[in-house]
C-alpha cells in the first residue's frame, strides 16, 4: 500500500491500519463545512447591507427611527436636479480621474529607478511605503496641518522661493481646496501602484529587455515598446484598486474641507455621508451613495477581464 | 571611452536625484509632524508670512511638552486600547473564518471553488461607503448604536474576504504531494490539515493576522458613523475627530499622536508587503 520510500514519508512510522471512512474523509463535505461560515457570514453582513442600500434608495427612512415606506423613485427625483448633487458626482469623477493619471505617471517613474540597484534601495522602499501604510485619517489630518490658513509650511516655502506673492487659503477657495485633495490622493496611492509595478516588472524575464538591447532599441523604444506592454496588466491592476479607493474614499475630503468651501467640493461619498447621517435622511444618501455602483460594477468587470487574460496567457 | 563614462555618471545623478525627490514627496508629512510634535509652541505658532522664521528646522529647543500633554491629558492612551482590543476580536473572528475557508477554496472545492474565490474577493470591494447608511440601519435595529460591538461586528466584513483570498492563494503555494503522501499514510484529510497543513501556513496565518489587524486601523468611515462617545473612540476616529481643546486644535500633541501611531505600522507592513502585493495581484502576475 504505501509505497516503501522511507525517506518521504515523514508522519508515520508505519502503514496505517484500515479505518473505516468518516466525515473527515468526505471531502466535498468537508469542503463545503470550511467554507460555510466564511460564506454565511459575507452574505449576511455584505449581501444584506448591500441589499438594504438599494432599498433604502427608494425609501423615506430617517434615522432615528426604525420606521421603512416605499416612496419610489421620489429621493432621485430629489437628487438629480440638485447642483450640489451634480457638483458631487462630477468632483468624484475629476479627483478620481486626475489623481489617477498622476499616480499611474508617478509610480510607472518610481517603479523605474527603484529596479534600478541603488545604495540604499530598501531604505527607499520603506520610506515610499509609509503615505500607504498609514492610517488614512491620520495622513489626512497631517495634512490639514500643512495646508493650515494661517501656519501652512508650503506657503512658506512657496513665498520664500518666490514662487507665489500672495498668501494661498487652500481651503478658502475651490481651485486650492481641489489641488489639495488631489495632492493627498496621489501622495497617498502613488506608493501603493509603485510596489505593485515592481511587482509586475521583477515578474518579466530579463532576456525580453536584453533582446530589445541587442536589437539596438534605445531607452524610450525599450520603454514603450517593450516594458511598457508588458506591465500594462500589472498596471491596470494597481489603477483600478486606485480608482475604487480614491472614488469611494470619505475621509480625506471629510477631513480637509468637510465639503467646502461653499459646498464646493463634495464627493458622493461625502454628500452621502451629510445627507444620510448629518441631514438623518438615510433614504437619500443611499440614493446619493448609489451612484458610486456603476463606478464599481465597472472595475469588477475590468477585474475579472485582466485575471482571465493573464490566465489565459499562463 | 572618456565620454561614455561622464555619461554613466551623470546617469546615476539623475537616478539618485528622482530618487530622493520621490522620497522627499513620500515622507515630507512625516518629518513635519515630527518637528511639530518636538516644537516649543514659540517656534511652532509663527505665521508662514514671516519668511526670516525658517520653519523647517527648530528654531528653539525641542520640547516634549506636546508628547506629555498627549499620554497625559488626553483620551489617546484610551483610544489606543479600544483599538487594540477590537482589533484583536475582530482578528480572531477573521482568523476562525478565513482560515478553513482559504484551504476549502484553495483543495477542496475544484473549479467552481475558484469562481467563488473570485466572488469572494470582489466583496472586498464593496466598500464603506455605499454599506455605511444601511449598516446604520442595521445597527439600530441590534440595539449597537455607540457600541463598540458594532465595530467587531462590521469589521469582518472587509477583513474576512481580503484574509480568505490570502490564505487561499497561501495554500495553492503549499505542494500537494505532501498532503498526499501524508493521506497515503493513512491520515485523514482534516488530520491532514491539522499536523501538515496548519503548521506549514502558520506564517500565511500571521500575515492574514497583520493585515486584518492594519486594515482594522485604518477604518474611518464606520467609526465614524457609529461611535460618537469621545472615550469609546478608536484611535482613526478619536486623534482627527476628538483631539481638540474647544475649538483650538493642539497641533503638537496631534501630530504626534499621528507619528506615534502612523510608525510602527509602517515598520510592520513593511515587512509583509511582499504577501499583500502577491495577494492583491494573484492572476494578474505570472509567478
Amino acid at each position: 500500500m504505501a509505497l516503501p520510500r522511507e525517506a518521504r514519508r515523514p508522519f508515520s512510522t508505519s502503514v496505517a491500519p484500515l479505518r473505516r471512512r468518516t466525515l473527515a474523509d468526505r471531502e466535498d463535505w468537508l469542503g463545503r463545512l470550511m467554507l460555510a461560515p466564511a460564506l454565511v457570514y459575507v452574505v449576511a453582513l455584505v449581501g444584506v447591507p448591500f441589499a438594504l442600500a438599494l432599498a433604502l434608495a427608494f425609501s423615506s427612512a430617517r434615522s432615528g427611527s426604525l420606521e421603512f415606506s416605499w416612496v419610489g423613485l421620489r429621493n432621485f427625483w430629489t437628487i438629480l436636479p440638485d447642483p450640489q448633487f451634480h457638483r458631487a458626482l462630477w468632483n468624484t469623477l475629476r479627483f478620481t480621474l486626475v489623481s489617477q493619471a498622476l499616480v499611474i505617471v508617478l509610480a510607472v517613474t518610481a517603479a523605474h529607478v527603484l529596479s534600478a540597484a541603488f545604495v540604499g534601495r530598501r531604505l527607499v522602499r520603506f520610506l515610499l511605503l509609509l503615505p500607504w501604510a498609514a492610517p488614512v485619517a491620520l495622513a489626512a489630518i497631517g495634512w490639514t496641518w500643512i495646508f493650515d490658513s494661517t501656519f501652512s509650511v508650503i506657503n512658506w516655502t512657496m513665498l520664500w522661493l518666490g514662487l507665489t506673492k500672495r498668501w494661498l487659503y487652500w481651503f478658502g477657495e475651490p481651485q486650492l481646496a481641489t489641488a489639495a485633495i488631489i495632492i493627498v490622493h496621489v501622495w497617498r496611492m502613488f506608493p501603493f501602484a509603485t510596489v505593485i509595478t515592481l511587482a509586475g516588472m521583477s515578474a518579466i524575464p530579463q532576456e525580453i529587455s536584453e533582446a530589445a538591447v541587442i536589437d539596438g532599441a534605445g531607452f524610450w523604444r525599450r520603454f514603450f515598446q517593450v516594458n511598457l506592454p508588458l506591465l500594462l496588466p500589472i498596471i491596470t491592476v494597481a489603477v483600478l484598486f486606485g480608482v475604487v479607493f480614491t472614488s469611494t474614499d470619505l475621509s480625506v475630503v471629510y477631513l480637509l474641507t468637510r465639503g467646502g468651501p461653499y459646498n464646493s467640493t463634495h464627493v458622493l461619498s461625502s454628500l452621502a455621508f451629510q445627507r444620510g447621517i448629518f441631514g438623518g435622511d438615510l433614504g437619500q444618501g443611499a440614493a446619493v451613495a448609489l451612484f458610486l455602483l456603476p463606478v464599481l460594477v465597472v472595475v469588477a468587470i475590468l477585474m475579472l477581464r485582466t485575471a482571465r487574460r493573464a490566465e489565459v496567457g499562463a | 571611452m572618456r565620454p561614455r563614462r561622464l555619461v554613466r555618471y551623470a546617469k546615476r545623478v539623475v537616478l539618485y536625484l528622482v530618487a530622493l525627490a520621490f522620497t522627499a514627496f513620500a515622507v515630507f508629512p512625516f518629518y513635519w509632524m515630527l518637528l511639530t510634535a518636538f516644537k516649543a509652541n514659540r517656534d511652532l505658532y509663527v505665521g508662514g508670512t514671516v519668511l526670516t522664521h525658517v520653519p523647517w528646522i527648530f528654531n528653539a529647543p525641542p520640547t516634549l511638552e506636546h508628547i506629555e500633554l498627549l499620554f497625559r491629558q488626553t483620551l489617546y492612551l484610551t483610544w489606543v486600547r479600544n483599538t487594540i482590543w477590537i482589533g484583536l476580536v475582530v482578528v480572531a473572528i477573521t482568523l476562525v473564518l478565513a482560515v478553513p475557508a482559504g484551504y476549502a477554496l484553495a483543495r477542496l472545492t475544484g473549479r467552481w471553488g475558484e469562481r467563488l474565490g473570485i466572488g469572494v474577493f470582489l466583496t472586498y470591494l464593496v466598500p464603506p461607503t455605499l454599506l455605511f447608511l444601511p449598516f446604520s440601519r442595521m445597527i439600530a435595529w441590534l440595539g449597537l448604536q455607540n457600541s463598540q460591538w458594532a465595530l467587531v461586528l462590521v469589521y469582518p466584513t472587509f477583513t474576512v474576504p481580503f484574509c480568505t483570498w490570502l490564505m487561499m492563494g497561501f495554500f495553492r503555494s503549499i505542494p500537494r504531494d505532501i498532503e498526499e503522501q501524508a493521506m497515503i499514510d493513512g491520515y485523514s484529510r482534516f488530520t491532514v490539515i491539522r499536523k501538515v497543513v496548519l503548521p506549514l501556513g502558520i506564517s500565511g496565518v500571521l500575515t492574514a493576522t497583520i493585515f486584518a489587524f492594519t486594515l482594522v486601523l485604518q477604518d474611518f468611515v464606520y467609526a465614524l458613523t457609529f461611535i460618537s462617545a469621545v472615550p469609546r473612540m478608536t484611535v482613526s476616529l478619536g486623534v482627527p475627530v476628538a483631539l481638540v481643546r474647544g475649538d483650538v486644535f493642539y497641533w503638537g500633541s496631534l501630530m504626534a499622536a499621528c507619528l506615534i501611531t502612523s510608525i510602527p505600522i509602517a515598520v510592520v507592513y513593511n515587512l509583509f508587503i511582499d504577501r499583500f502585493i502577491q495577494g492583491l495581484t494573484a492572476g494578474a502576475v505570472k509567478g
